[in-house]
């Protein structure tokens, strides 16, 4: 049953991919992820973690070093002509050729990939992107928020069903970036899966379904976006005492306070959206164990932190692993 | 599968560019080559006694054409692979469905047509100045294509291999361009003492001209068979050097 096969197969599914560049550095180190059909999955991670290099491997610009990838049930390296087919890809940077027209560079982009002139729906994804009375200017003329649509307008020009986003919001103003944001929920509305990189939570918080979380070449976490959004909740308060403490007193147990190396401060973790953060129970509490408290601050758990906190958690769960097996 | 659609994208984005950019890459070669009909053909010429039974400037005709093709044929493919690398829009071209066939023939392709034109325009400004007979036309054209074809078979190399412009320019302006004056352009290697016509035999270009030449005016400095069989062997050689090019990914993909 042919039917059930396309239905349940994903759209993209990545096998213990590994990239080392000919430097000998190793960008990818094993791989896994699975990306289902219509679904816009964030790829999220700091700069240098890879997610250009996945996405390059994927479309067959990079050549991996091992595992395999397979689009639409079709292997990248065997049956590349499939795959090409299915994929378009919006580069993190900007290379158009300067004295091409608008129009002329995006026919040129559904001719490469093996389709017949269809001026019609070639209107279509121009007007869409609000680029059709550009249609006869030269790349080099737009401005720089233009280019990049210029470059989604070629990856879409072959009705691709799979579409990369590179960064597509980098260096983008705040406008624009909204903009962005409503072509690719329109395109899944039409059906099209998008995998976007971003180094920005925000982003990957403001339209994607599931986010990957990428780091040092290793995918940390997948989750649906709602489960990261929690951990971004998390806020931290930290407390000077006016002196230090050998140890916190007793009544204090209950808020999980870390203690300060030097003992002169307490930091209390608490999540923003819950509807008691007990920031005034912990603060009369002090109080009343006699503490004074010179100084109080606050802090939002930083990506640069999460990231931290995902690679040490997931050193755990290894060594934990470990252990579980050797028992 | 031939991505047909392919080939007809590359081919005509790379003649749209030569129209873009008419006055140099098609204007400017035919005329600097005019004027040494003009010189050589007409002022000089006229002095110069006959070369092999014919007028010097009918003689020289050939091999300007092979110079202008060649050059022309170089520097239009070099440059159609690099410029798409040095701005960094290459990335379409690797993520395309295209392999080898669809890559070459429409790069290839288009240099080879543009120095054909040039060629041909050339060839037709010079009847203008020069008087000629052209004793094989069928064996003229097929030599002119292939000769076309193969030097830009050959500037495709040197476009991928190059990583900047001076690299670009390095091939064409220190190789080809000597290889091309001392290849019997402008003399027949007849006319050169025994130790240089020798020397000579190690240049490729002496075969292509000689083969050229031989087509315009029945006569030629080497047997037509082996410079045929040269011809052939060049063309083999950059075909597959472009074909281990793509298979290994080599200055193309990371
Ligand atoms: N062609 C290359 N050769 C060697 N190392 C590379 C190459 N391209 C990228 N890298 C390295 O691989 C790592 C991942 O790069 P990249 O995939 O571009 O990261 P990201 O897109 O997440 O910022 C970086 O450390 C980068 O320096
Ligand atoms: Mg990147």
């Amino acid at each position: 049953m042919p039917e059930t096969k396309t239905m349940t197969q994903p759209m993209i599914s990545i096998n213990g991919l590994q990239k080392t560049y000919g430097s000998g550095f190793e960008a990818l180190k094993n791989v896994d992820l699975t990306i289902e059909k219509g679904e816009i999955l964030a790829l999220l991670g700091p700069n240098g973690a890879g997610k250009t290099t996945l996405i390059s491997t994927i479309c067959g610009i990079s050549v991996p070093t091992g595992g395999s990838i397979a689009v639409g049930g079709h292997d990248i390296i065997t049956e590349s002509g499939k795959t090409r087919r299915l994929i378009g890809l919006v580069p993190q940077e900007i290379t158009l050729e300067p004295f091409e027209t608008v129009l002329a560079t995006v026919r040129f982009s559904r001719g490469l990939f093996g389709l017949g002139p269809n001026p019609a729906l070639l209107e279509d994804i121009l007007k869409r992107l609000s680029l059709w009375d550009k249609k006869d200017t030269k790349t080099k003329e737009l401005s720089g928020g233009m280019k990049r649509r210029v470059l989604i307008a070629k990856a879409l020009a072959h009705e691709p069903q799979v579409l990369f986003l590179d960064e597509p919001t980098a260096g983008v103003d705040v406008e624009l970036r909204k903009d962005m944001w409503g072509v690719v929920r329109d395109l899944k509305e039409a059906g099209v899966t998008v995998i976007l990189t971003t180094h920005y939570i925000e982003e990957a918080e403001a339209i994607a379904d599931r986010v990957a979380i990428i780091s040092s070449g290793r995918i940390l976490l997948v989750d649906e976006k709602s489960q990261l959004i929690e951990r971004m909740g998390k806020r931290s308060l930290t407390i000077d005492f006016d002196r230090s403490l050998d140890a916190l007193p007793d009544s204090l147990a209950g808020y999980g306070l870390t203690q300060s190396q030097d003992g002169t401060s307490a930091t209390y973790t608490y999540d923003t959206r819950a509807e008691r953060t007990g920031i005034g129970a912990l603060l009369r509490d002090v109080n009343a164990a006699g503490l004074s408290v010179r100084d109080i601050h606050t802090a939002q758990s930083s990506l640069e932190e999460i990231f931290v906190s995902l690679v040490e958690e997931d050193a755990n769960a290894q060594s934990r692993a470990g252990k579980g097996e050797a028992a | 599968m031939i991505n047909l659609h392919a080939i007809g994208a590359i081919f005509y984005y790379e003649m749209a560019r030569a129209v873009r950019t008419a006055l140099q890459s098609i204007i400017s070669p035919v005329l600097s080559t005019s004027l040494y009909f003009v010189v050589f053909g007409a002022a000089i010429g006229s002095r110069i006694e006959s070369v092999e039974g014919v007028s010097y400037g009918a003689f020289i005709v050939p091999g300007l054409i092979m110079l202008t093709v060649m050059t022309q044929g170089i520097t239009n493919a070099a440059f159609g692979i690099y410029f798409p690398k040095f701005i960094g829009s290459i990335y379409e071209l690797l993520s395309a469905p295209v392999g080898v066939v669809e890559v070459v023939a429409g790069y290839v392709g288009a240099a080879a047509t543009k120095s054909l034109i040039i060629g041909v325009i050339i060839l037709i400004t010079a009847t203008f100045f020069i008087d000629i007979q052209i004793a094989h036309p069928v064996a003229m054209v097929v030599l002119l294509i292939t000769i076309c074809f193969a030097f830009s078979l050959f500037g495709f190399i040197i476009g991928i291999w190059a990583q900047s412009f001076e690299q670009l320019q390095l091939v064409p302006l220190l190789i080809i361009t000597p290889l091309v004056f001392l290849g019997g352009s402008f003399y027949s290697i007849t006319m050169l003492p025994p130790v240089w016509q020798t020397i000579s035999l190690f240049n490729p270009v002496v075969y292509l001209i000689s083969a050229f030449r031989w087509s315009f005016f029945g006569t030629a400095d080497v047997a037509i068979g082996i410079s045929l069989a040269a011809i052939a062997l060049f063309t083999a050689v950059c075909i597959g050097i472009i074909w281990w090019i793509f298979k290994s990914g080599t200055r193309l993909k990371s």
